[in-house]
């Protein structure tokens, strides 16, 4: 007779931890985890050491003193008797400004050049083959200090539009002054203003700007609500009315009337003294700056876009003009839409690489925050650990962000497979 | 019946196609000319060419070779062409400023420790022997690597170049790197007969344990020992002398070198399904992207010394080269991460199916595949990071643009810009040009194609 017993039971051995692959990975995270604390303990420690023997310890008021030196290049009040916070702001909108002034240039040029390199014509491809081969080739830090030396050295002197006989002249009708000192621009004025709107005491918002950016949101949501309806009258019946103008008129006329009632008009440069007065002055270090981080972002998104075109098959176009589409609306329905899915995730990257390079802003002396928090106030402060954690914390949460558009984008176009 | 045939019975000889579309005016219509588009932008881009072309020439062909400053040039423009010259080139910085902005202050004849600059001490190697001479090993290393089809022996080169490099441009004894790489040989001794015995864990473990045991504590004192008996020393050469291009060179192939291996790892980090070892490569990976490579610089300038033990103060340059390998790890790290992700899953099951471990998988079959698909972004890596290297003149190190900074403060060449600039981007446009051409060489070296 035999009877049935249950299998030995299998009592757990210590060994079983490193062989049994049940427990292995177990294991090793637990391993990784112990090694992961201690190096962090052993960091952690030797810093409290290190800054206990120097006399420092971690705190960031030093931030609510009194800053005591001037930047130049603003877009907020600043003077150097406000704080090092206040300071840190200017940069970081410094930043900021750079980083879309750039994007938007860059994207530009990028596009140009990069369906012209796919130009059929042989010398055209062939000059923005060098084109992108030259700028890509060379080290951004070179180009912009290349930038800067040259408009100080190859621009005219404000002296030299001075007297009758001037060797230089204004651009576009007297309206812009190109000079070694910088690129003076007309500036919008309001002769009926309406005043600032301050936020929490800290920067005055121009109520004109915030009047203006509001019309404008009203007008675009106006012209898409007409878009809608049209598209509701071709599903009814086929037809599309007409409604560009109407679309356009929303959104202008509207912008139009609040600019005329505000007394809107430009505030032109001019010469007084040994310099210009009056406009906007965009200084040497923000143009060098610019220029070079578009174009030197714009040889990468060209191959991006250059990508990106050859990445759709030629079936498509073949299959669009099949079904009876023009050129026109192959490009505008079937290429483009599947271009982009390619172009627009590398491209988005390509902007953090610029708002991260623009951190090289302290090679020609543009204050952005990398200059302020990251330069003068660590140096005058010699609050190192702080200054630091803060500008990368910037710098993380500007990334984060850039990257979590992108990752919304991806989620929004990704190819629904089977 | 009469024989008359309406039908050709012989064909016609075939005839050549009309000269409009051979040859090069039918080259220059279809490509050039055609259309009238096409035909305007042809014309303007021959007009541009032209204006670039004589500029330049114009510009670059100038007798100031000799020079030895800007008024000096300008002088001799104005001696050779009279004074409506227009702008000329100065190229006697270059003639008096080359040598540094390749070596930076590094001393050409370090036999005698006080030699700098100026004649030759008795007895000396030839001037900058052994930067040189670390080119030339960097070359013979790197070669066979490259190109599969050099004699494999050469690969002994590459395995004694790590070791021979900071030796050759630091100096001291050559017993440091000879028992620093016999801690490898201790650790695969150990590994190959300690193993069978106390057990594969315990071996491994032992592996790693003796060699840096070895490194920690026996070095010092068997280096000091040795080079009592037989010196084999060179004269140092202090961190501070280093720059120019040869500084660009070193941290970039260190950081070049030490990023591939740490970037893999990490991504493996990354794609593996520990959690804890998943988040902290993500981490890592996210934080040194998400930041500027200068706020890195600047944690190794100002912040590092306060992260290590009281008293620890090492070199300027390594704590850049760690900055720079750990920056160019996180980017490296994403870019395998796309090769790996790009692999059929097949691949990873078949490598289960064939009963092979983790490692054994990764190193026989998913890796050669997923380094393969990721070659151009490995190699536009490397050619960012050599880049890169150029942001160390911001925290103070004499790199070449750090170099042109310092000339372009000088007296005698203030107001020199496009011959210095120009001499520097050539430079790097050549080094990372190449790279470039070499992983398209690669790419289609290595297309086994399934397409």
């Amino acid at each position: 007779m035999t009877t049935l017993t249950d299998p030995p039971r299998e009592s757990f051995r210590l060994s079983m931890l490193i062989y049994d692959t049940r427990y292995r990975s177990m294991t090793i995270q637990v391993v990784a985890m112990i090694c992961f604390m201690l190096m962090a303990a052993w960091l952690i420690n030797n810093t409290t050491q290190n800054l206990e023997s120097l006399g420092k310890k971690i705190e960031f008021g030093f931030l609510a003193e009194p800053a005591g030196y001037d930047i130049n290049q603003r877009l907020i009040d600043y003077t150097s008797r406000d704080t090092h916070l206040r300071a840190s702001f200017v940069g970081l909108l410094n930043t900021l400004l750079v980083a879309v002034m750039g994007c938007v240039l860059a994207t530009i040029l990028g596009v140009f050049i990069g369906v012209l390199r796919l130009s059929k014509n042989w010398l055209i491809a062939r000059i923005m083959t060098i084109y992108v081969e030259m700028f890509r080739n060379v080290p951004v830090l070179l180009w912009i200090v290349l930038f800067m030396a040259v408009l100080i050295e190859t621009l005219p002197s404000p002296r030299a539009f001075r007297g009758d006989n001037a060797t230089a002249s204004m651009w576009l009708g007297d309206t812009m002054a190109v000079t070694n000192r910088g690129v003076y621009i007309p500036e919008p004025l309001f002769s009926r203003p309406l005043g600032d709107l301050p936020v929490f005491g800290a920067f005055n918002i121009s109520l004109e700007l915030l009047l203006l950016v509001a019309i404008l949101i009203a007008g675009l949501f106006g012209a898409r609500v007409i878009g809608k309806r049209a598209d509701a009258v071709q599903e009814a019946t086929g037809d599309r009315p007409t409604t560009w103008y109407i679309q356009l008129g929303v959104v202008l006329l509207p912008l139009i009337a609040a600019l005329l009632a505000m007394g809107f008009h430009l505030g032109y440069p001019e010469l007084k003294g040994f310099n210009f007065a009056g406009g906007i002055h965009m200084r040497n270090s923000l143009i060098a700056l610019w220029l070079a981080l578009s174009f030197y972002t714009a040889a990468f998104i060209a191959e991006i876009v250059r990508a990106g075109i050859l990445a759709i098959s030629k079936g498509q176009t073949e299959a669009a003009n099949a079904l009876g589409m023009r050129p026109g609306r192959t490009m505008r329905l079937v290429i483009l839409p599947q271009a982009l899915r390619v172009i627009i995730p590398p491209l988005i990257s390509n902007y953090l690489n610029l708002t991260k390079n623009s951190s090289l802003a302290i090679a020609v002396g543009y204050m952005d925050i990398t200059g302020t928090l990251g330069g003068i106030t660590m140096n005058q402060t010699g609050r190192e650990l702080e200054c630091l954690l803060m500008l990368m914390l910037v710098y993380l949460a500007i990334s984060l962000t850039i990257s979590g558009v992108m990752n919304w984008y991806n989620e929004r176009v990704k190819l629904v497979e089977r | 019946m009469s024989d008359v045939s309406f039908v050709r019975t012989e064909m016609l000889p075939q005839q050549a196609p009309p000269a409009t579309s051979v040859g090069l005016v039918g080259w220059s219509r279809e490509n050039l000319f055609s259309g009238p588009v096409n035909s305007i932008l042809t014309i303007l881009s021959l007009i541009f060419i032209y204006f670039v072309i004589s500029g330049v020439l114009h510009w670059a062909i100038s007798p100031t070779w000799a020079a030895t400053s800007l008024g000096e040039c300008r002088e001799m423009i104005a001696a050779a062409y009279g004074e409506g010259a227009g702008h000329k080139a100065c190229w006697g910085v270059i003639r008096e400023r080359w040598l540094q902005l390749m070596y930076g202050f590094y001393p050409p004849y370090p036999v005698v420790p006080s030699a700098n600059f100026g004649a030759a001490p008795e007895g000396a190697w030839p001037a900058f022997f052994r930067p040189n001479l670390a080119f030339v090993l960097l070359v013979l290393a790197v070669v066979p690597v490259l190109f599969s089809n050099l004699p494999r022996k050469m690969l002994w080169i590459t395995a004694a170049f790590p070791f021979l490099l900071p030796w050759l441009l630091w100096g001291g004894t050559l017993w440091t790197p000879i028992l620093v790489a016999l801690g490898f040989v201790i650790g695969y001794l150990v590994m190959r007969f300690a193993a069978p015995v106390v057990g594969t864990i315990a071996g491994f473990i032992l592996a790693v344990a003796v060699p840096l045991l070895w490194w920690g504590f026996a070095i010092g004192p068997l280096a000091d020992a040795f080079s009592s008996v037989l010196p084999l020393a060179i004269p140092e050469v202090q961190s501070r002398d280093f720059g120019g291009f040869m500084l660009s060179i070193t941290i970039g192939v260190v950081a070049i070198g030490c990023s591939l291996p740490l970037g893999i790892l990490l991504a493996l980090g990354r794609q593996s399904n520990l959690l804890i070892l998943r988040s902290i490569c993500i981490g890592f990976i996210e934080f040194i992207r998400g930041v500027p490579l200068i706020t890195l610089l600047f944690v190794a300038s100002t912040l590092l010394n306060i992260f290590l033990p009281p008293g620890t103060n090492f070199d300027i340059i390594l704590r850049v080269m760690i900055m720079v390998t750990l920056f160019a790890a996180a980017y490296m790290a994403e870019v395998i991460r796309g090769g790996l992700a790009a692999l059929p899953k097949g691949q990873y099951e078949g490598a289960d199916s064939l009963g092979l471990n983790y490692w054994q998988a990764q190193r026989l079959i998913i890796m050669p595949q997923a380094l393969k698909i990721s070659i151009p972004g490995i190699v536009s890596t490397f050619i960012g990071v050599f880049k890169d290297t150029t942001l160390v003149s911001i925290i103070g190190l004499l790199d070449p643009i750090g170099l042109s900074n310092s000339i372009r403060a000088d007296q005698a060449w203030n107001g020199i810009v496009w011959e210095l600039y120009g001499f520097i981007a050539v430079l790097f446009f050549i080094f990372c040009f190449s790279m470039s051409r070499y992983s398209m060489y690669l790419e289609r070296k290595l297309q086994t194609g399934h397409r």
